[in-house]
């Protein structure tokens, strides 16, 4: 019976771990805490790349799949590419992607999020969730996000923005790039990016 | 972004033809790795170098000052006017497209704005729940079964398909600044819209300039995505992995 006990008790502080967030609250969530330190931080709003890196790495970063990311973008050539080659992509490409969320979120002020209603079963492991930036004068942008559950929580795997991916949208260059040197060229490529936009922010 | 011209004979031939649409076209067939999404690859690329110029010496200069000059009530003022000029044209688009319900809503909206919006100025009628649509002829082409066409990228007036070529063209006869009169102050309206749009593209320079590996292949996939995305109504069907 002890024995039970505690094997309930175990399950239940395991479940009480793992209790996942729904999708739709993990975005509302983590989207309103991120707005509202950019609301306050005046050097983010004065185009201080570093914070806002620095700011998406704590907050974002630990709710994304990157490595989906990366063989989403690479479409067919993921497969070909050795586990070594494919984790040394996913960390360039997560760079570049973090770069560009975080251009993303200083670019926009006065900006107003809406949640659109979720659409899912409680059986679903793969969801979108729809948001809806609205600004003054202009229409409202889309701003939807994909996401899949897995064991440590729901992550998302795609950004889409006005229906554009901002993952699937390098497929054509990333194909360029492994057409024109290979997996490894491709990986260099990106490298090499990430190193001169870094360059770049430090002057 | 001049490494984009380094190139093999054929490819210089086709640029020395500059601006001849039908030479580009021609030489393009005889490229080695064409671009099934971009045939006319070796016309766009010079067209968007083109862009570029003017846009670095022209137009993002004049919109940046217009942003940091004019006051955010007033952008959003210009904005909805030219929003709410353009919503007869929405709603034409929507019946158009068979979506008579929300042709009666772009209908209700030119009515409310244009005068509890005092022309234009607000958009009273979002406030409302007279949600705004996102309509054109280029979309109204492809809801009837009109084929893209190839992609095209033109100086000015940006990147669009040859149906959206087409459905630009068509648009300007049915745009209301068009026939403004006189001809002056229409210059001066239609020159303000175009700063107005530019000036709401500057937060995303910098995303595309630090994001793309290369910007014109980055932008024309954002401009396949966004317009696919524009036809379906925000809710295009998923592709394949």
């Amino acid at each position: 019976m002890k024995k039970l006990f505690a094997l309930f008790f175990a399950g239940f502080v395991v479940s009480a771990a793992y209790a996942q967030e729904a999708p739709d609250a993990l975005v509302q969530r983590v989207t309103d805490d991120v707005l509202e330190i950019i609301r306050k931080d005046k050097d983010i709003q004065n185009g201080d790349t570093h914070k806002v890196i620095e700011l998406v790495d704590k907050k974002v970063l630990p709710h994304f799949n990157f490595s989906h990311m990366t063989a989403l973008a690479l479409g067919k050539e993921w497969r070909k590419a050795s586990p070594q080659q494919q984790q040394q992509l996913t960390a360039e490409f997560k760079t570049l992607l973090v770069r560009t969320y975080a251009n993303a979120l200083t670019g926009y002020k006065n900006q107003k999020v809406v949640y659109k209603p979720i659409k899912m079963a409680p059986a679903d492991t793969d969801v979108l969730v729809r948001t809806e930036v609205l600004q003054p004068g202009s229409k409202p942008v889309q701003l939807d996000y994909s996401l899949e559950k897995l064991e440590s929580g729901w992550k998302v795997y795609d950004v889409v923005v006005a229906g554009i991916s901002l993952v699937t949208n390098y497929r054509d260059q990333f194909a360029q790039e492994v057409r024109n040197g290979g997996i490894d060229g491709l990986i260099a490529s990106v490298a090499a990016k990430n190193k001169s936009l870094e360059a770049n922010s430090k002057k | 972004m001049m490494d984009y011209f380094y190139a093999s004979g054929i490819r210089g031939a086709c640029r020395s033809a500059l601006g001849a649409l039908v030479v580009a076209l021609t030489c393009s067939g005889a490229l080695a790795e064409e671009n099934p999404r971009d045939p006319y690859e070796a016309f766009n690329r010079p067209m968007f170098a083109v862009n570029e110029v003017i846009d670095k010496y022209a137009a993002k200069p004049v919109a940046q000052a217009y942003d940091n000059v004019v006051p955010l009530p007033v952008k959003a003022s210009v904005g909805n006017f030219f929003g709410n000029a353009g919503d007869l044209w929405v709603g034409v688009n929507s019946a158009l497209q068979g979506k008579f319900g929300d042709a009666g809503i772009d209908l209700g909206r030119l009515l409310i704005n244009s005068t509890v919006g005092i022309f234009g100025m607000f958009d009273v009628a979002s406030e409302l729940g007279l949600e705004r649509h996102d309509e054109d002829f280029g979309q109204t082409l492809a809801v009837w079964g009109v084929d893209g066409g190839g992609y095209l990228f033109w100086p000015i007036i940006g990147p669009r398909n040859v149906r959206d070529t087409v459905g630009f063209a068509v648009g300007t006869y049915a745009d209301p600044v068009m026939y403004v009169r006189p001809v002056s102050v229409r210059n001066s309206m239609a020159a303000l819209r175009f700063v107005d749009v530019r000036a709401s593209l500057l937060p995303s320079d910098k995303v595309v300039e630090e994001a793309a590996l290369d910007k014109y292949a980055y932008i024309r996939d954002a401009y396949l995505q966004r317009r696919r995305n524009q036809i379906f109504d925000g809710r295009p069907p998923r592709l394949d992995d």
